[in-house]
């Protein structure tokens, strides 16, 4: 069980090297952040002074060493905009964007799991065709899209709900059920289909033929199974609590993690963008790690073999 | 005497499509009766449908009566009651038909609240008590382990403990031994025959296997393309088969003990159910078709006591098989 957890946990400090490398060496080849903030305009000396403050005319593997030195002592570097830690201004826009998706991913489960297990149980009825042309809906449209739709009702039409910007909790409701709606459908699909392959297993007519009751057949035979790959699923969306509303802050110019990173990769802002997505990698690989443990918890037949392997 | 259950033209079509044509079949009490015909010939189906255990897409008619008492229309609490507590059912693939994902423990003891008026240390006792009646060793400790830490041959023993929970009237083995090897095979319908006779407990053991039916029933019915179309008591049958998919069914076996003798092989195959002959479905592929068979389907109809043929040429086949010319 032991070494399980440790080729799992050793594959994820992996992950995040190859994220944080990857990250590193494509910011560089894409732009000049000396042009970015000075403007093209900026004269040449100016330009090669900030270049070399920032140590940007070091040869790249020189920049990219030194950068994980700094990591290990726990420096994540400044911002080259307005010199602050980029740990700072990260952090403080996390509570922001936390306000956002920790609300949509509860509606998400609350909406999606309900909805695909009721679709796989009347699978072929009314309900279950409305659930799924919904989630298909849901699943398809970009949520830019759905954001400008949900805009064009609620604000321009109805003029129920501000467009953007973050001044009182009504400006949270649209971009809320933005996600919301987006992550639902999803849910409910996976949700849908995992029943249903559940549902065709034997040991579910083993148990309705023992004389099992056909809800607690649900309830107690096929939702444990069932759990096994939504997990899979709900993982990956906590892991993209911070950086999954990077389009929804834009088009509600809500000041989150999301809407920092969109500026500063316009603005090549080196360090802040690899903070933010030093983060992300942390977040996903960890929600990551999660599952796996849970997979372990879920299904006895996988801690069986993680006890081998 | 009337029977334990009664089964009068159950039909099923899965969407129009027919796949059980009018079965007609009665099985006493402490009976053990083979079913056996061909892959898809409807042996299975015909007992979910009894049980109510079909998809609900599937389009079932008829009579199953237990002690009198009709069971397709039946509410749901009803059928539960009699699911595993009156009439149990075990699989063919013992290794998918436990749950991955709970411990025999559970498995065992929810059968037994189901069905037995057992609470607590009770429950336990007794799931202990069925595990070591079908022979799982060192069952203390094995409670706990999940199906997947059981071999196949252990996991159907296992399916038959959960079966004996209810003290059922009637046990459906639906191929139990068709996913074990032959030494496992041999185990488990011993295991099967002496619970019969231990409990007077009423079996249909349904397999396309003829001799694991001779050796472990009194009576067989034959069934080809959704219907019966002989029954008999089994050494009757085997001995002298009068339905000719019966004879060539027992004429493909090869004998034990005699001259060699080259098999017999029927020739064709089971017709679509989308697309059933008219009359008699075995008539294209049987030697001794004439023309009236193919204009109406042949219904069961006593020969002799306690023996039914659907063959209009029953007696015809009769004597071909005695080597009586017909006169």
């Amino acid at each position: 069980m032991g070494r399980y957890f440790a080729i799992r946990i050793g594959r994820a400090a992996l992950t995040i090297v190859l994220v944080v490398t990857f990250a590193f060496v494509v910011l560089r080849l894409s732009g000049d952040p000396a042009l970015m903030i000075l403007g093209p305009e900026a004269p040449p000396e100016v330009l090669a002074a900030f270049r070399k403050a920032w140590g940007l005319d070091d040869p790249i593997w020189f920049q990219y060493l030194d950068y994980f030195g700094a990591i290990a002592k726990g420096e994540l570097g400044r911002s080259m905009r307005d010199g602050r830690p980029a740990m700072e201004l990260v952090l403080e826009r996390i509570p922001a964007t936390l306000a956002l998706t920790l609300p949509a991913f509860v509606f998400k489960v609350a909406l999606g799991i309900p909805a695909g297990i009721y679709a796989a149980l009347h699978r072929g009825s009314a309900i279950d065709r409305a659930v799924m042309m919904t989630a298909v809906a849901g699943f398809t449209v970009p949520s830019f899209v759905l954001a400008l739709l949900l805009v064009l009702i609620f604000a321009v039409q109805l003029g129920w709900l501000p467009s953007g910007g973050q001044d009182s909790w009504r400006h949270a409701i649209l971009p809320i059920a933005t996600l919301s709606l987006g992550g639902a459908a999803v849910l409910a699909r996976f949700t849908r289909s995992a029943m249903l392959e559940v549902l065709g297993q034997p040991y579910i007519r083993t148990a309705s033929a023992k004389g099992v009751p056909w809800r607690k057949v649900v309830t107690s035979h096929a939702l444990p199974n069932a759990a096994i790959p939504t997990v899979t699923i709900l993982g990956f969306m906590i892991g993209s609590l911070i950086a999954g509303a990077v389009v929804v802050e834009s088009v509600f110019a809500w000041p989150g993690v999301g809407r920092l990173l969109v500026v500063a990769v316009a603005n090549r802002d080196l360090a802040v963008v690899q903070c933010i997505l030093l983060l992300v990698a942390l977040t996903m690989v960890t929600s990551n790690l999660v599952v796996d443990f849970l997979y372990g918890f879920l299904d006895p037949r996988l801690r069986a073999k993680g006890a081998h392997a | 005497m009337t029977p334990l259950i009664s089964i009068q033209g159950l039909s099923v079509a899965f969407g129009g499509v027919p796949v059980l044509r009018g079965v007609d079949l009665a099985l006493g009490k402490g009976e053990a009766l083979g079913l056996v015909g061909e892959s898809g010939s409807g042996k299975s189906v015909t007992w979910l449908a009894a049980l109510g255990l079909l998809p609900r897409h599937a389009d079932v008619s008829g009579s199953v009566r237990l002690d009198g008492r009709e069971l397709l229309l039946a509410p749901a609490s009803e059928l539960d009651k009699v699911r595993g507590g009156r009439i149990a059912m075990i699989f063919q693939d013992p290794a998918s038909a436990l749950n991955p994902v709970l411990t025999i423990r559970k498995q065992l003891c929810e059968a037994l609240a189901l069905h037995r008026d057992l609470s607590g240390e009770a429950v336990k006792a007794e799931a202990l008590r069925l595990l070591n009646l079908v022979g799982i060793p060192d069952a203390a400790r094995r409670l706990s382990a999940y199906p997947h830490e059981f071999s196949g041959g252990q996991v159907q023993r296992i399916m038959i403990a959960m079966a004996l929970a209810g003290n059922p009237d009637l046990l459906i083995a639906d191929e139990p031994t068709t996913a074990l090897d032959a030494t496992i095979q041999a185990q488990i319908l011993e295991l099967l025959s002496t619970i019969r006779r231990e409990m007077n407990m009423a079996m249909v053991l349904i397999s396309h296997d003829l001799g694991v039916v001779a050796e472990n029933c009194d009576r067989v019915a034959v069934m080809y393309a959704g219907r019966i179309v002989e029954q008999a008591p089994a050494n009757q049958l085997f001995a002298d088969p009068v339905h000719p998919y019966a004879q060539g069914l027992i004429g493909a076996l090869p004998p034990l003990d005699g001259p060699h003798r080259r098999l017999t092989a029927i020739p064709g195959a089971v017709p679509d159910p989308a697309h059933m002959p008219g009359g008699c479905a075995f008539a294209p592929r049987c030697a001794l078709a004439t023309e009236p068979c193919g204009l109406a389907a042949p219904t069961l109809a006593p020969i002799a006591d306690d023996r039914t043929v659907a063959c209009i040429r029953a007696e015809a086949s009769r004597r071909a098989l005695l080597g009586i010319a017909a006169e």
